[in-house]
């Protein structure tokens, strides 16, 4: 997959994708990739948990760039066109279209759209036979381009119970790629979401490594597995760090071997450490906050990736 | 009565405050059903430990083309926002990933050369966890859509006295997909910075479908006291605060229930029952509703 980054850079020098995931949420994706960027300096930070980013609240960016986002369409009855056939209501695959709108002089009640439903595929308004229905795009977030102490980040929004998140992660990550390429910068490190699907699907496809952060609890483990089968899938190589670790060390060892078990590399364990949220209430990443304990721990890990980026390169 | 246990940011606790609710109302009498609507990572079932009794295949539909009929008008790639199936000179390519299942393509083919064919992508698998009726969804590694999978399992939810919908973390499709219909929605974060921030979100979604909502603290004590704060200034209300108790994070951890013998922890569960069920006799005209 460097080579394909290579080929995307235009022959500059190779940027590396470094993406943290977890499968399941709150284990520490974000507290981990601040981290990194605190330690590396010469990153582009990129928040691709685009519908509960908390990446800013560590890196405190200063917004140079702001841009609406427009990922899809929506659906819109003309009132006073509208003469209540039905025809939409039928093909409407997403159920998103009702008897629910104000008359007009000739029909008593009209069809309309409910938005937050409508997935914008534009059928009705093909088919809509007095073409009362218009199909327009629509801004479903906002991104930006900010300077951190870290370095430049790139971070978003996505509006209020708005869809076509997968669509906003890739343009997150196509600019902070290039960003890096500009700026001559040689990582780009992506916190990522929880879960498998469209979100995580579209920030890890052609990375070069996923850090999969997982904890030591059932779940943690159930959950691991799932998230580097999908990076398997898609042919990305994975690492895992164990955080909190010694909250269940049994748990620790069993998710370690399953990794190996994967084909995953190992990239180390951080300890249980209550200054991870001390930090966090004061806006700082953990290893500002403090040297020893988990920020030691962080250290070793963010090493030991650059030891595996050497490697693949070797 | 549906209620529905969000978050917006991972790991707050989702998914044990809903498995431990679920034991709580079994043993106030109610017949309960769990129904884990976090279809990428669904974990309940650590928790819960059902007999799963029935599963079944669930699929989403997209476009197959019969090249013998095709014409090359090219109108499918012309209706299709998704770029889902592209018409390229003598050729129709077809991206499944891509399809969003409205059916636009077959309508517009006038030779009839597109039908829809189903591709699985994913499970619902329910059962029985001693009294309480259990329902899990399960998405299939690589598949990106989790929207029509959820609900498909929200369907499988009967007429019991309380459905808890355990739902995924953030704010986006899976979630609305997840809380649609619900009578109360439940937020439940920590008091840390990263849960504020996302509890907000969450709000934000919530209020902009239009449902009722309250808020549970976890791991109160830890971090500070802004999310009270910021409860108090919007005007909602929290129906539990759960002490932190590294006896819960450690029953959690070996999939343990910790309401059977953590007492704080029992005594905020069973608090958050009484607001439940206070709301639930406020609101009987829901007792009926099928949440879709």
């Amino acid at each position: 997959m460097s080579s394909l980054v290579n080929i995307l850079s235009q022959g500059s020098r190779p940027v590396r994708e470094l993406v943290v995931i977890s499968g399941k949420g709150g284990t520490g994706k974000t507290s981990i990739a601040a981290s990194f960027a605190a330690l590396a300096r010469n990153v582009v930070l990129a928040d691709c948990d685009v519908d509960a980013a908390d990446l800013h609240l560590l890196a405190a960016p200063r917004v140079v760039r702001r841009e609406s986002f427009t990922g899809g369409k929506r659906a819109k009855i003309d009132a006073n066109r509208c003469t209540a056939c039905g025809r939409c209501e039928d093909l409407c695959r997403f159920d998103a279209i009702h008897l629910k709108g104000p008359g007009n002089i000739r029909f008593a009640a009209t069809f309309q759209v409910d938005p937050v439903v409508c997935e914008g595929c534009g059928v009705c308004a093909w088919f809509c036979p007095s073409q009362a229905i218009d199909l327009s795009p629509v801004v479903n977030g906002e991104w930006f381009v900010s300077d951190t102490r870290f370095g430049p980040m790139v971070h978003a929004r996505l509006g209020v119970a708005e869809e076509n998140s997968g669509k906003l992660v890739s343009l997150v990550r196509t600019t902070a790629r290039r960003l890096a390429e500009e700026r001559r910068l040689d990582f780009v490190i992506i916190d990522g979401s929880p879960g498998i699907g469209c979100p995580v699907i579209a920030s890890i496809t052609g990375a070069d490594r996923v850090l999969v952060v997982t904890e030591p609890t059932l779940s943690g483990l159930h959950d691991m597995e799932r998230v580097a089968e999908l990076a398997r899938y898609f042919g990305i190589p994975a690492a895992v760090c164990v955080n909190k670790w010694d909250l269940n060390p049994k748990i620790s060892d069993d998710i370690e071997a399953k990794a190996l078990q994967q084909g995953m590399a190992l990239a180390g364990r951080v300890r249980y450490d209550r200054s991870v949220t001390e930090a966090q209430v004061q806006g700082k990443t953990i290893v500002e906050y403090r040297q020893d304990a988990s920020a030691a721990d962080i250290r070793k890990v963010w090493e030991k990736l650059k030891v595996l980026y050497a490697d693949n390169d070797g | 009565m549906k209620i529905a246990i969000a978050s917006g940011k991972g790991g707050t606790g989702k998914t044990t405050v809903s498995t431990n609710l679920a034991i709580a109302s079994v043993r106030r009498g109610l017949r309960v059903a769990y129904v884990d609507c976090d279809v990428e990572e669904p974990n309940g079932h650590i928790f819960l430990k059902p007999r799963i009794t029935s599963s079944k295949a669930i699929g989403r539909l997209h476009p197959k083309v019969d090249e013998a009929k095709c014409t090359h008008c090219g109108l499918c790639g012309e209706i299709c926002q998704y770029s889902a199936i592209v018409c390229i000179g003598e050729k129709v390519l077809v991206y499944p990933d891509l399809c969003h299942a409205c059916s636009g393509c077959t309508q517009v083919c006038r030779p009839g050369a597109i039908t829809e064919v189903m591709h699985e992508t994913g499970k619902v698998e329910s059962g029985m966890a001693g009294t309480i009726r259990f329902v899990q969804g399960s998405l299939h590694v690589g598949e990106a859509m989790s929207t029509p999978l959820i609900r498909q399992v929200k369907g499988e939810t009967g007429r019991e006295d309380l459905g808890i919908l355990d739902c995924p973390p953030g704010t986006s499709c899976p979630v609305i997909e997840s809380v649609r219909g619900a009578d109360v929605v439940l937020l439940v974060t920590e008091p840390t910075p990263f849960g504020l921030n996302d509890l907000n979100l969450a709000v934000e979604m919530v209020q902009s479908l239009h449902l009722p909502l309250a808020v549970v603290i976890n791991r109160a004590g830890i971090g500070d006291r802004k999310t009270q704060d910021y409860c108090e200034s919007k005007g909602i209300a929290i129906w539990a605060e759960i002490p932190d108790d590294r006896r819960v994070a450690e029953a959690y951890s070996g999939g343990d229930m910790p309401y059977e013998y953590v007492q704080g922890f029992r005594a905020a569960i069973d608090s958050l029952l009484d607001h439940v069920l206070a709301c639930k006799q406020a609101a009987p005209m829901a007792e009926d509703e099928v949440a879709r």
